[in-house]
Parts: C-alpha cells; structure tokens; sequence
C-alpha cells in the first residue's frame, strides 16, 4: 500500500498534508495551467474520443430541441421555428401512442419477470452440478445464442413457429390445427419472450456463478453446523451473498425496460401482429424513418428516454436506501 | 490483480465430509442433471433442425416432415444461394464493414480508457462522467438519424463505424485493465526519457495484448452481427452487410425464388424461401460458430473484467 503510495508521482510533491480549501481555490487556474502543460500528451490522446462523444452522443441529445420546433427534411439540423408543447400535446392525444405504451410496459415487464431471474436459477442449478466438466459443457452451450446475430435468432424464430416448422409439427402430433403464429396477435408475446430468455439466460448465468464463487466457504460450515439442509444453506446463504449482484443487474435491466427489443420486434411484427407487437420504438421508427415526421417521432423519443432515465435513477436511489447496493 | 482468459468456472461446492447426502438431495441432483440436459437440448435445438431444413428436398418441409434430419437430401439451394453474386458482395460487405469500424473503436477505446486510468490526471472525473452519462441517456433514433444523414454519412461504412465507434462498457473494461497494470514499468520508462505516446506504444500495449484481444472480439462479433445501422443507412443493395441480406430475405423484401435463377436453365430446381432461408441462416451463422469456441472464455472474462470496476 505504502510503497505504491510513495512511487506514484503525486501533484503537489512536498507537501504531505492536505491543502486547505483556501489554499486549493487559489491555486485552481494555476493547477489547471500546470495540469496541461505537464499532460498535454494525455489530453491530447483524449481529443478525438471527445470529439466522438460530443457529435454522436451530446449533440443527438441537443437535437432533440426539434420536439419543441418544426423541423424540415434538407433544413436545419436544429429544426426551423418554435412550436412549443405542440408535438408533445399530439402524442398525448394520439390513441395509436397509448397502445404502443401500454404494449411496451406489458412486453417490458414479461420479459423483466422472464430473464431476470432465469439467469438466477440457472446459475444456482449449474452450481450444484459436481462434474466440472459437464458444467463447463452446459456453460459453454448455453452462452451460444447470445454470439447471434438479432436477424438469425429472427429468422430461426420464423423458421421454428412457421407453418411447417417445428412448433406446428408438434401442434399437429398432437392432434390440432397448425396455427400461423407470427400472423396472430395473441401469439407475439409469448413467441418474443420465449425467443428472449433463449437468446438471453445463459449469458445471464456468467456474473452470478462469478459470485457464486466468492461466497465465503465458511458460512456453509455454519449453516450446516446449525443443522441447515441443502436447501436452507441455499435460501440463507447463497442468495444473501450474490444479492449486490442481483440488484445491480435488477438496475440495468429496469433502466433498458423502456427500449425493449427494438431490433427484434422490428424484425418479427407484421400488421397482423401490430396490435401486441407494436412498441413506442417501432411506432417512432414507422412515424419518423418511414413516414418523415420527424418532429413527431422524436417527441415520443424524448419522451421515451426521460422515462428511462427516471426509472434507472429512480431504481438506483430504491435499492440505495432498501438494500444499500447502487450503481454510483 | 485480474488475469485475463483465466478459467471462470466456479468450483463445485464441496461435499460436506462425513455427511452422506440425504435422499432428498439425491433426488434434486437427478432432477438437476435431467433440467440441465433439458437446458442443452433446447438451446441446439434450432440450429439442428434449421441445418437440417437447409439440406432437405422442399417438398418434405413443405409438408411439416423436417425436424432433426434431413430428409431428400440435398445441396440444390446451397448452389443456389453460393451462385448467387449478391450473397457474396453482402458477405464481402460485412467484413470490410466489421474490419474498418473494429480499427477505429480500437483505437478511439484505447486512446479514452488510457487517459481515463490515470488517477492523478486533472478532470479525469468529468471526462469518466461524459461517458458514463450516455450510457443511461441517449439522443434517441430521430436525432442521430438526422445527424447521421446531414453529415453526408449516408450509403458509406462511417455511417456504421463513427455512430458506434466506442462501447462504454468496453471503455470501462479497458480503463480497468490499464488501472491494474504496475504504475513503476510506466514511470521507469518516463525516466528513460520516453514520452506519454511512447509509453503507451512501447510499454502498455504489448503488456494489454489480452484485453486487447477480448476489446477486438466484443467489437469484432457485434459489428459482424450489427444490421440496423446499414439497414437505416444503406440504400443500395451493394453496400448490404450480410445481415442486411438476409433480413430482406426473411422479410421477403427480395424475391426469395428468383435467388435460384443463379442456377440459369435448371428450371425443376425451384427454391422454396424455406430453404433458402435456412441456408442462407447457416452460412451467416457458421464464421460465429467456427471461431465461437475459441473466443467464447474471452468474452467470459471481458465481462467479468468490467463487472469488477462497473
């Protein structure tokens, strides 16, 4: 620790009690001055990321001003002139933009309710597994999907549900009709979903068997000293111990609820299907991409990111105050 | 210290000695082992009947025949889909696409993650904020769509290489990485009179070759697999990435039959889209499925590595 301490250069050499406060604002422009001089070579390796940062990600964000403004194609990035709440008032009052809503809270939370705690499972049944080799085996195969490209699990999909696929033969085995499933409605969730947790919980199982590891071997021993079975040493010491892991995985997958499989859903809804499939991502690509309503598409969009972001923050404070794990 | 590529896999919790399982524990490993296998077979399921489909005579699938083996064996729609010249260009496509955009997120990554690693860098916290800050809030579709098309992007490989050049999970990856190397090497090298450029060169890559090689892969895979940015930016069939490809082909965008035309008179081979699709899904699929096993603990540890510091 110390000897690490001594060989890092540190800023101020000489001094080993902390600056005042006093003292610091003083020196503000002279270390920023010094700062550079001394680390322009650094800065200077930072530029072009900036750069990337500030046009793809910073002026995407200033860009969406051209909700508040009318926006012309081949005119100004920014939009032409003030309209105020106008695009905002039209989505709240646009029943096609509550369907999509409510399709994406229904799509979100049956895939949060889904691949949130599969992984979980699955993870805590790899981990009872005995044979290291079998396990890697099962681990191995499992991580396979999430190396897909979104088109080839969607065509395997159509290819599994069609009529002559897989699905139907069973459907037929079984003595029914076979049903064109991507053509229904009331199929589009269940076929998303389970296409979701195909693609997804093995992956998942990664960061909680790395946690898994790192339950103390000595809790077991105490838990079986006080006469747990298998199954209470799981409930009273295993889950307690990958939980930070749990939340902060909780957190990240709230905070990407509201773009819920855009790629995907892009790729298996139809018309026919429009009516469970559509979500407010889709619904702003048809409006915007395909229709050229700009202003319009990225109202909803903005509106879209704002409630993301207030669920990440939101969720982060709840487990800050419950549990005491958060992101930051 | 992390090491990189080292096995993840957790060792088994050890039995307790002097207790003989109990029955019911007994049970759960039986009932443990049939899930699990449960787990394997569903999870290869589709990639054996689609391969299967791909070699079966079209009027067996037709039918609803083909499931694990392929019946009528044949390899008509495979000549039929390599004859076509537009598979090619796409296939072609895609590795320009993926080898241009993997270099440029290379080199931006490393460039950030090192500044970002150094602790006593002045304002090394807000330039960590501006990135993490995106990655829980975005311009969204419309703006970078607008950005992107007003810069003149539209129709070439920047549309797909510059929107996405770096990944801040793999930014955060990296900056963990350069933060566990020794401090001394690099101040060692400063003494010798090499400056910051030269370090970084000389002394911190070629020790960063493994979380180099994992940032490569998790670029490399997700630019191979990525289809919507050319599918929004592209208009030309002959700048069609192979996802692209295959995306109108399921969406039946392009006319599914006339793919067997590459075949000129051989009018009694008509293609069904079943089977070309499913070809055209294996021969997408295989490069993944090729080097998967070779990356896959890569992968493993590259998202351990930015679980440590995330």
């Amino acid at each position: 620790m110390t000897a690490s301490d001594t060989a890092r250069p540190v800023a101020d050499p000489g001094s080993p009690s902390p600056p005042t406060t006093r003292t610091r604002r003083r020196a503000g422009r002279h270390t920023w001055r010094r700062a550079l001089r001394r680390d322009w070579q650094l800065y200077s390796l930072a530029v072009l990321p900036l750069l990337f940062f500030l046009v793809f990600r910073y002026l995407p964000m200033l860009g969406n001003v051209i909700a508040f403004r009318r926006f012309q194609p081949g005119g100004s990035v920014f939009g032409e002139r003030w309209v105020g709440l106008r695009y905002i008032r039209m989505f709240l009052s646009d029943p096609t933009f509550w369907d999509v809503f409510t399709n994406t809270l229904v799509l979100g939370l049956l895939t949060l309710l889904s691949c949130f705690p599969l992984p979980i499972v699955l993870a805590l049944l790899l981990n009872e597994l005995r044979s290291r080799r079998l396990k890697r085996f099962v681990q191995s195969v499992s991580y396979l999907p999430h190396f897909l490209s979104i088109v080839i699990v969607a065509a395997m999909v159509m290819q599994l549900v069609s009529v002559d696929g897989t699905v139907n033969q069973l459907v037929r085995a079984l003595g029914g009709e076979a049903v064109p499933f991507l053509q229904q409605a009331g199929w589009f969730r269940t076929i998303y979903v389970s296409s979701e947790v195909w693609q997804t919980v093995g992956w998942g199982t990664i960061l909680y068997l790395a946690a898994l590891t790192a339950v103390d071997e000595d809790l077991y021993e105490a838990a079986r000293i006080d006469g747990a079975n298998r199954w209470r040493q799981t409930w009273h010491v295993t889950l307690p111990g990958i939980r930070p892991t749990m939340v902060t995985l909780l957190i990240l997958n709230i905070g990407t609820f509201m773009a819920v499989g855009f790629e995907k859903i892009l790729l298996l809804y139809n018309p026919l299907t429009y009516p469970t499939a559509d979500v407010i991502s889709t619904y702003l690509f048809r409006v915007g991409i395909v229709s050229n309503n700009f202003s319009y598409a990225a109202a909803i969009g903005l509106f879209e990111s704002v409630i993301g972001l207030t669920l990440v923050l939101s969720a982060n404070a709840i487990s800050r105050r419950t549990v005491g794990t958060s992101l930051w | 210290m992390v090491t990189i590529g080292a096995s993840t896999s957790a060792p088994a919790r050890k039995q307790q000695p002097g207790h003989r399982p109990t029955r019911g524990y007994r049970v759960f490993r039986v009932v443990n082992a049939v899930i699990l296998t449960g787990v394997v077979l569903v999870t290869l399921y589709p990639f054996v009947t689609i391969v299967a489909r791909s070699l079966s005579d079209n009027a067996y699938i037709v039918s609803g025949k083909v499931n694990l083996i392929p019946r009528g064996f044949n390899l008509a729609a495979y000549k039929a889909v390599m004859a076509d010249p537009m598979f090619w260009t796409s296939y072609r496509n895609t590795v320009v696409y993926t080898a241009a955009a993997t270099a440029v997120s290379l080199v931006l990554t490393t460039c950030y993650a090192y500044v970002l690693s150094k602790p006593q860098l002045k304002g090394r916290t807000a330039l960590v904020g501006i990135a993490v800050f995106t990655m829980f809030f975005s311009g969204g579709l419309i703006p970078n769509y607008i950005l992107v098309t007003s810069l003149g992007l539209k129709n070439t490989l920047w549309a797909i290489a510059l929107p996405n050049a770096i990944s801040v999970f793999n930014l955060l990856v990296m900056k963990a990485f350069f933060e566990s190397l020794p401090v001394e090497l690099e101040e060692a090298a400063a003494v010798d009179g090499l400056n910051t450029y030269g370090i970084l060169l000389r002394i911190v890559l070629p020790l960063s070759k493994a979380v180099l090689a994992t940032m490569f892969l998790f670029y490399a895979v997700s630019f191979w697999n990525s289809w919507f940015a050319a599918f929004l930016y592209m208009d030309r069939m002959d700048l069609f990435p192979v996802t692209v490809y295959l995306r109108n082909l399921i969406a039946g965008a392009t006319d599914a039959t006339s793919v067997g035309g590459g075949l000129g008179s051989a009018s009694d081979v008509v293609q069904s889209a079943a089977t070309i699709q499913s070809v055209t899904i294996v021969l997408t699929v295989l490069p993944i499925l090729a080097v998967y096993p070779f990356i896959q603990r890569y992968f493993v540890s590259g998202v351990m590595l930015g679980a440590v510091k995330g």
